[in-house]
Formats: structure tokens, C-alpha cells, sequence
């Protein structure tokens, strides 16, 4: 095994006006000034530019016979929109010139921690885009859409037969709103059994997604804490699980990329007062076709198609949270689910959608769910199957823990320790306490200084029980020598701040914009252009 | 190792031996042995990329999508050109793959383009505080019923039967969690019952909901809807198509609160029903009410404008059981199509293609209506969507009809047989107009709709069309 020699001294002797420290994954020294192009480019929003009678847009002409008095006068709308009035050329170097200002997965390691950022095939971006799924309208006669519902339905059981529960419903749009199906399922169900609960425990390392849910669904939140090896605390477990408990949220691995040892302790413990337990699945990507919820003793699991099954995350969405539930769940299910009715006499089977659900909770959203998202997770699980999911959770554990092992070198573990000294899952936990006590920096320093060295940092300050934490979820999509290369960065900042705290401090200087002032964009919200060109003026 | 992995063997011996295990199984010990799978999962194999590509091009033919017929749905999505400007830009590999915009310095692309969409919905709707986007559009109006509920506490949601009838469902499904009834006033007409709408709002009303166009296509009242609900003290919702706002009152004008809809006419594709994004705009006082994510324009360090997440407090990782909505990932690229859209439309664009669009709904509501026996089910003002009643027995007569127009030489599809979600309404038709409906498509849908209704009357064999059983 070979140490990479640190960049640092290179960069010093090579150009000492630079002062660089370190250099950047391309072996470009990391600035420690700022001064790019894309910082001297002027910022000016759509709204800014343009000129009066410029367009993208030609109507086609009018082909009916005019007719006067459509609309009464009240109705109408008396001045246009102030919207942008550009051509398509300045429309296209717009927003190509804002993409440059944007980091990508595409471009860059992205270890954001209970994200599960690894690579978007573009394979599914062509399947997705064919016109029969892309260009069909979602209240299509259901005999002219049954490719779609076929498809649908093999999720439907792929989804099943990962999670270990057989009833899927692929409607919620993301994490969070199948969060919701689960906790308002979990009301149903007991009231369904005149049953009256008033609360929901979630562990103290829980995803705020959690909490909130709870609140929306009308249920009180009860925090359950954690034990010293990273688990849940069984006995505080035991003193708040009694027959006023509707349900315990938990993620397994949980938020410190563990897994739970004592999940089936949990599980009995949580059954036996009646309640359900709820399956977060933001960290499934740690288990596939390795450990089921299901057989954990869940009752309820959400999927993020976004995360483990690599729907491109667009900036903060679309998403798709399908959930799949047991069978005590199943009467309660949204509204409507797909049947496949077998054709007669070895004829092709049939796909219909059933409406017909007397006790289900209604519907979560229009239509069907993001269809757009089943064809990339569809897509995705074919290209893989039953191995490759596998291996892509192997290697996103094998990779987390390779990473976790690079960092515990001297130079880094005596500053950012592992939260838990365990092995971890498919991310996990460091504490930048010591980083900030010994070298005077905080993990949100580290953080921007990562962004010069051209990676994404991890997630930071989450999960809430760690101090100063990073999570840190390299997924499986990544070579080692990424992964090397981003342990050398760590290293070569830590090193940097033992110097000069101050060129983390102030970091990033490479980046379109630096730090920028959150305290202020709060206490006076500017959240629109107030004042939009107004062409009718000019 | 897939194709989307890279550890080879090699890579595996050195990393085992870096973390000090001596093979992988080793690295799940802390999963209890009776927890394991311990078989393979019950999933075919994987496969090479282009056999996939071919399975999932079978399933896209087994589909008749709107390039293989001329299709008049509509009732929420709708069947609008878009772009090719759009389709590249959303392909960009800057805006497709970063998560959400966490670390500002390197997420200026996605923040600007929230801040310049956020400033383009309150300019549609006469709003001034906008979020980021929401899911979708009945989830939309839910969430406004929540923001109601959290606004004044009160128990009641008053909602016009106009209502998209999965706005309906999903605001029921919904308020029974956060504690809230729903009460439907009918409609009269064609619209909202105006005397039993009055009658319905009352001092525990917490929120009003209506639908402008509603969904049979009827423009509302929308200032004498919103004005018994604010007198009432209750939050004024207003569930809007963004195209007919091109031609109607912005409703920041006429007293309502708080303007949601379905984002996909503006750049977004059908995809079946999603991702599309759903539009959250609403007055100054529910600013720190809003769901979901909203960008602030900043400066950095050096004085350069910037752009930044805001008002993060009101948001689920801050403020956790106190938050003000669940929401965390929303539509970020769909909402940025509709941003694209919007300025590609422009300001004279979006007046033009909302005139155009009153002009043909016109022309086919005056063909339509002129077929024997078919009527017009209300005589309100409608911009691009209208209902009328076809003489046949019930849905299955409607059925029929839409299967004998799909086998028709011009194979047209004449929108959704209103009996499948308000059953009161078992021989209504809702035929939509977009752009890409000229009047020559509309002579085809006339004459298709009129050779398929006299083969109904005369008992014709019914036809089997592709994937539809006879």
C-alpha cells in the first residue's frame, strides 16, 4: 500500500508567489485568492435582460374566426405578466451560463451523507424520454396505456421483493410525502380498530423529514435516545413504547450509518404495544438483496428512487417515494393500486387500476405518481438485477468503510475522529469538536475549503447528536482513487489550517460566489426581483 | 462488478486490507445472521444496456401517447408543445445531477434560477412571496389547507366542487391527519353554488378553496368566491391553471391568499402524470408559513450578489415537529422547465398563446355543441377546457364512443369521459385545447365524434382497437 505523498510541498517549491498549499483533484494548486472568470461575471437575473419584443416563442396564427365578448371584461387580465422578453439565443446562453455556476455530480465527487448521490445512467434519461412514456397523458384510457401499468407493476414487485413486503403503492412523490402515507396508514389502521393513539416515537437522530411528518399527520412527537454504541437506547425504548404509541419511525442503517443490532428487540418491543414500525428508507442503499426490512419486522418501508435507485436529483428534485407495507396495512393503501388480471386461456395478461378501495386513505397526489422516475428505477433495476443490486450495496459499504479507513491516518482521526468506533454501513459520522479546538477550525470551514480541492463536501452538522459533524456516504459509483484523492484533500486542508486557520476560514476562494450572508438574506427577504424591466414603460 | 461500479479485484484485496477485514460479508457483521437474506433476490438477472433499452422501448409501444393520436385530454395535464430548448437544457448535466442546493458557493445555477422562478409565479399570479415548488398541483392545494390550518387553527375547509376531483380527494386524505373537515358546496351551472357558498363559510372556516378554471372548464367568480372567505377571516385558496393566467385576473388582485396549481402546462412533459411540479404563491402574512424551499438574493464576502436558501426555519431540518411543512425534495428541474418556458413564452407570448387558446376553445365548443344530440353541459366563459353531454347511455356509452374515435382514420382521442370521477356526470365529455390543437384537429375531432355517435345509435359492432379488449 503506498502513502501518496502529500501536494502540498510540491506546490511550494513549484510557484511560492501562489501559496498554495495543496492542489485540486486535476493536480491544479487550490488557490488560496480569489479572482476566476466566473467571479467577474455580472450577475443579472432573466428579469434584467432583454429588450421589449423579443421572444422565443412564434403563436401559431389564428385559424377560427375571431370572436369578440369570450371573456367577460371583469375576468380579463389587464396588463401582461412582467415576464422575461428575450430570443432563444440569449434564453439558451442564459441558463447555460448559470448552469457553469452550479457543481454536478456528473463533474465531481458528491459525498453528501443520506443522499446517495452515485451516478445518474444516461441510459435512463433516453428510456424515459421515448414518446410512449413520456409523451402519454396520465388519464389515458387504461387499455391504451398497458406498457405503463405493465411496467408499474414489475416496480410494483421488484420493490416488494427488496423491501420483504408484498404491497407496494408507487403514488407518494418523494421521501417525505411517503412519510406521510406511512404515519396517516398507521392512523387509519388503528382507527380502523377503534383503537385511539396519540403519539409517534422518532429517535434522536432521526431525519427532520420525521418529526414534521408526525405533526402533519396529527400525532404527537416523542423522542427516543440513543445508546452509546450508536443504536437505539432499548430502555428508553421500553419506558416510552406504551399503548398511546402509533407508531416508532426509524432508519436502519440509522443516521450515523449504523445498523441497528438490536432491530429485532426494537421490533417486538414496538409490536407488543400494538404500534407499527415505520422503515425510513433514505439509507436502503447500505442492504439491497442483503438485509429486508420487511424481515426486520417493519411494517411499513418508503423507498427514495432518488437515492438508491439513482433518479437524477436535479438540484432538489423530482423525486419518488414508493412505500410497500404489509398485509395488516394493505385495506388501507392509496387509492387506486394496479391489478393484473391473467388473460383467459394462457392469453396476455391485463392491467387495470382499481379504484375500488372502501377503507384506503384516498388519494396523496393526482394521477398515478411520478412515472418519469418508475421508468429511470425500472430501467435501473433490469440493468442491474437481483446481483447487481446486491453488489452496488457490497460496494457502497465496502467503499464507505475503505474512506473511513483512509481518514483514521494519523494527520486526520486525532482531528476528525469517527463518531462511533465501529465499522459503519454505507456512510458515516465524523466529529470535526477536536479540528475545532486543536486547529481553530469548524467543520463549516473544512467544508468550503473542500469546495477549492473540486469536491462536494459531505453533509454537515447532521446527524443533531454529533458535534460539529460531517456524515460522509461515498456510495458505490465511486473508484478508489476518488476516494483517495478526497482523504489527501482532507488531509491537505488540516494541514493547511495547523499553519494558517485563516485560509479555511475564509474559504472558498475559487468558487463563482464565496460566503455569502444567510443572516442577512433572512432578516430583510429579498425573494423576487421586486422591480422586473417594465418594457410598457421604456 | 456492473457497469456502474469499479472495484476490481485488486481494489478489493487493498481496500479489505486498509479497514482491516479480510472479506466483505465481514463488513455486515453487525446484521444479526437470521436478518440476512441469505438467497438471492427473486429478480431476473441483470442485463446489457441496449437489452434494456429494447424492453423498455416493447413497453413505450404499448402505449398511445399523444404523438400517435390527436388527443383533446386534458382535467390537469395537458397536452402543450414544449420546447426543444427545454429538453437540452434540462439534459445539462449542471442542472440534472447536483442535490439540493446545500452549499450556496457552488450552487448559484439552481439558486438563481429558484429566485428568477419565484419572481415569475408572483407575477403570474399578483402574489408576492412565492415558493421554490411543491410536488404537484392536489397536493398543492393540500398543503394550503394546511398552511390554513396552521394560520388560524380553525377546523373547516370550505371546497367548491369544482375542485379537481383528486385536489378534492387528496386535500380529504390529507386534512383527516392534521385534523380538518372538508365541506364540498356544489356547483350551479356550471359554477360554484354562489348563495350556498356564502351559507357553507362561517367563523370556524379556516380555509376557502376554489378552482379557476374549474374543472369543467368554467371560468369562476373569482372575486365574489374570495370575498365571503375574507370577510369570514378565512385563508382564500385559489387553485389556478398558469396558462389561463396569460388571459385572466391575476388573483393577487381579487382577494385570495394563497394561489397554487399544476405546474406541467408550463414546459413539463405528460410522463403519465409526473414529475411535474406544483406552483405555491401567496400574500405577505403567510411568508413564514410557506412549505417548502425558498431562495433569497445575498452578497458574499467581496460584495458579489449572490443567492441563498432562506428562511430555512420554517423548513423540517431546522425546525423539525415545528416545521411548517414535511417537504423536503420538491421539483427543482420541473420547476426549472417552467421557468425556461415562461420566458421563452414571454411577456406577449403567454397574452397570445391564453387568446388563442379562448379563440379555438370557442370554435370547438361551437362544433361540438353543433353535432346532433350533443350538448353543452354549462354556458359559463371557458379559456381551454369545456364540457358537453353526448346522447348515449352512461360512461359505457361514452367508452364506446371514445373506442370507435380511436379507431377512426383520424384517430382522435376526445378527452375524458367525465363519468370516471364524478358520477354524476355519466355521459359528460371534457375536451381540452392546447396549442398544438388546430382547427383542422378540431373539424377531425367533430367528424370522428360524429360518425362514432351514429354508429353507436345504429348499434354498430364496437370496434377493437389496439390494446383495448372488444
Amino acid at each position: 500500500m503506498t502513502t501518496p505523498r502529500p501536494a502540498s510541498d510540491d506546490a511550494l517549491h513549484a510557484d511560492p508567489g501562489v501559496e498554495a498549499h495543496a492542489r485540486s483533484p486535476a493536480g491544479e494548486p487550490v488557490p488560496r485568492q480569489p479572482g476566476t472568470p466566473l467571479q467577474r461575471e455580472p450577475v443579472r437575473t432573466i428579469f434584467e435582460k432583454g429588450a421589449p419584443g423579443r421572444r422565443g416563442f412564434t403563436c401559431p396564427e389564428l385559424d377560427v374566426p375571431a370572436r369578440e365578448g369570450l371573456l367577460p371584461d371583469a375576468f380579463r387580465r389587464e396588463r401582461p405578466a412582467r415576464l422575461p422578453e428575450v430570443s432563444e439565443p440569449e434564453l439558451v446562453r442564459h441558463y447555460v451560463r448559470l448552469s457553469r455556476r452550479n457543481f454536478d455530480l456528473d463533474s465531481g465527487f458528491y459525498p453528501l451523507g443520506s443522499c446517495t448521490m452515485k451516478h445518474n445512467p444516461r441510459l435512463h434519461e433516453r428510456v424515459a424520454a421515448l414518446p410512449g412514456h413520456a409523451r402519454l397523458h396520465p388519464l389515458q384510457h387504461p387499455g391504451r396505456a398497458q406498457g405503463a401499468l405493465e411496467l408499474m407493476w414489475r416496480l410494483e414487485r421488484a420493490l416488494a421483493e427488496i423491501a420483504g413486503l408484498p404491497h407496494v403503492s408507487l403514488q407518494p412523490s418523494a421521501g417525505s410525502h411517503g412519510e406521510l402515507a406511512g404515519v396517516l396508514l398507521t392512523r387509519a389502521y388503528h382507527e380502523d380498530r377503534r383503537d385511539r393513539r396519540l403519539k409517534v416515537l422518532t429517535p434522536d437522530t432521526a431525519h427532520g423529514t420525521n418529526p414534521a411528518t408526525v405533526t402533519m399527520a396529527g400525532y404527537e412527537v416523542v423522542k427516543v435516545g440513543t445508546a452509546p454504541d450508536g443504536g437505539v437506547d432499548l430502555d428508553d425504548l421500553r419506558a416510552k413504547a406504551d399503548p398511546e404509541v402509533a407508531c416508532l419511525m426509524l432508519t436502519n442503517p440509522n443516521t450515523l450509518g449504523l445498523f441497528d443490532r438490536n432491530i429485532e428487540q426494537i421490533a417486538s418491543i414496538v409490536h407488543d404495544v400494538g404500534a407499527t414500525l415505520y422503515y425510513d428508507g433514505a439509507n436502503l442503499n447500505a442492504v439491497m438483496g442483503i438485509s429486508r426490512p420487511g424481515d426486520m419486522g417493519f411494517d411499513i418501508v418508503h423507498f427514495n428512487l432518488h437515492k438508491s435507485f439513482t433518479q437524477p436529483h436535479g438540484g432538489g428534485g423530482p423525486g419518488s417515494g414508493p412505500i410497500a407495507v404489509s398485509d395488516r396495512i394493505e385495506p388501507y393503501l392509496m387509492a387506486p393500486v394496479i391489478r393484473r388480471i391473467e388473460g383467459h386461456n394462457g392469453g396476455e395478461p391485463r392491467f387495470e387500476l382499481d379504484h375500488e378501495r372502501p377503507k384506503s386513505i384516498g388519494r396523496l397526489r393526482g394521477f398515478q405518481g411520478n412515472y418519469g422516475c418508475f421508468v429511470r428505477a425500472y430501467a435501473y433495476i433490469c440493468s442491474l438485477g437481483s446481483d447487481g443490486l446486491r453488489d452496488a450495496s457490497e460496494t457502497a459499504v465496502l467503499n464507505a468503510n475503505y474512506l473511513l479507513a483512509r481518514l483514521r491516518r494519523e494527520g486526520v482521526a486525532e482531528f476528525l475522529p469517527a463518531a462511533y468506533d465501529r465499522l459503519c454501513m454505507h456512510e458515516f459520522a465524523l466529529s470535526g469538536a477536536p479540528m475545532k479546538r486543536e486547529l481553530g477550525i469548524r467543520t463549516l470551514d473544512l467544508a468550503k475549503r473542500l469546495l477549492d480541492h473540486g469536491f462536494h463536501p459531505p453533509t454537515v452538522y447532521f446527524p443533531l447528536l454529533v458535534e460539529e459533524a460531517l456524515l460522509v456516504e461515498p456510495t458505490e459509483t465511486e473508484t478508489r482513487e476518488t476516494l483517495d484523492a478526497f482523504a489527501d484533500a482532507i488531509a491537505a486542508i488540516l494541514r493547511e489550517a495547523a499553519q494558517d486557520p485563516d485560509v479555511a476560514r475564509q474559504a472558498p476562494y475559487t468558487t463563482p460566489v464565496r460566503r455569502l450572508d444567510e443572516a442577512a438574506a433572512a432578516k430583510r427577504p429579498v425573494i423576487r426581483q421586486r422591480e422586473p424591466r417594465d418594457s410598457e414603460s421604456t | 462488478m456492473s457497469r456502474y461500479t469499479a472495484v476490481t479485484d485488486a481494489d478489493r484485496q487493498h481496500m479489505l486490507a486498509a479497514i482491516g477485514v479480510s472479506s466483505v460479508e465481514d463488513l455486515f457483521a453487525d446484521i444479526p445472521r437470521g436478518l440476512r437474506l441469505g438467497r438471492a433476490l427473486d429478480l431476473p438477472p441483470g442485463r446489457p444496456e441496449q437489452d434494456v433499452y429494447a424492453h423498455l422501448r416493447e413497453l413505450a409501444e404499448r402505449n398511445v401517447g399523444t404523438e400517435q393520436e390527436i388527443t383533446f385530454l386534458g382535467a390537469g395535464m395537458y397536452d402543450h408543445y414544449v420546447p426543444a430548448v427545454i429538453d437540452m437544457l434540462l439534459e445539462r448535466s449542471e442542472f440534472l445531477t447536483p442535490y439540493t442546493p446545500y452549499q450556496p458557493e457552488v450552487s448559484q445555477g439552481t439558486l438563481q434560477v429558484m429566485f428568477e422562478y419565484q419572481t415569475a409565479i408572483c407575477e403570474l399570479t399578483g402574489l408576492p412571496v412565492s415558493n421554490a415548488s411543491v410536488y404537484e398541483g392536489p397536493s398543492a392545494v393540500a398543503s394550503a389547507g394546511y398552511l390554513a390550518r396552521l394560520a388560524n387553527r380553525r377546523a373547516r375547509i370550505v371546497a367548491s366542487a369544482g375542485v379537481h376531483p383528486h385536489s378534492l380527494q387528496t386535500l380529504r386524505t390529507y386534512a383527516r391527519g392534521f385534523g380538518a373537515e372538508v365541506i364540498e358546496v356544489p356547483l350551479q351551472g356550471g359554477v360554484t353554488d354562489a348563495r350556498r357558498w356564502s351559507e357553507a363559510i362561517d367563523d370556524d372556516s379556516s380555509a376557502v378553496v376554489f378552482q379557476q378554471p374549474n374543472f369543467l372548464g368554467a371560468v369562476e367568480d373569482a372575486a365574489a368566491l374570495a370575498a365571503p372567505g375574507r370577510d369570514a377571516g378565512a385563508v382564500v385558496v385559489g387553485a389556478y391553471d398558469p396558462i389561463a393566467l396569460g388571459v385572466l385576473k391575476p388573483p393577487g388582485e381579487l382577494g385570495v391568499d394563497v394561489v397554487v396549481g399544476e405546474g406541467q402546462p408550463l414546459g413539463n412533459r405528460l410522463d403519465f402524470g409526473g414529475p411535474s411540479f406544483g406552483f405555491f404563491a401567496a400574500s405577505e402574512e403567510h411568508l413564514r408559513r410557506m412549505p417548502g424551499r425558498i431562495a433569497g438574493e445575498t452578497v458574499d464576502v467581496d460584495g458579489r450578489r449572490g443567492f441563498v436558501l432562506t428562511l430555512q426555519t420554517r423548513e423540517q431540518h431546522i425546525r423539525r415537529e415545528r416545521a411548517t411543512s414535511n417537504i423536503c425534495t420538491a421539483q427543482a428541474l420541473n420547476a426549472l422547465a417552467g421557468m425556461i418556458y415562461l420566458a421563452w413564452l414571454g411577456r406577449r407570448g403567454l397574452p397570445e398563446l391564453g387568446e388563442l387558446l379562448l379563440q379555438r376553445t370557442a370554435y370547438a365548443r361551437d362544433t361540438v355543441t353543433a353535432l346532433p344530440g350533443v350538448t353543452a353541459l354549462h354556458g359559463q366563459p371557458c379559456v381551454r377546457e369545456f364540457g358537453v353531454r353526448l346522447p348515449v347511455d352512461g360512461l359505457a356509452g361514452v367508452e364506446r364512443v371514445l373506442d370507435r374515435c380511436a379507431a377512426h382514420p383520424h384517430r382522435v382521442n376526445p378527452g375524458l369521459p367525465l363519468g370516471r370521477v364524478l358520477p354524476e356526470h355519466p355521459d359528460g365529455l371534457l375536451i381540452a385545447l392546447t396549442e398544438r390543437r388546430s382547427r383542422a384537429d378540431i373539424d377531425r375531432l367533430a367528424r370522428a365524434l360524429q360518425s362514432a355517435l351514429a354508429d353507436e345509435q345504429a348499434g354498430e359492432p364496437h370496434p377493437t382497437t389496439a390494446g383495448v379488449p372488444a
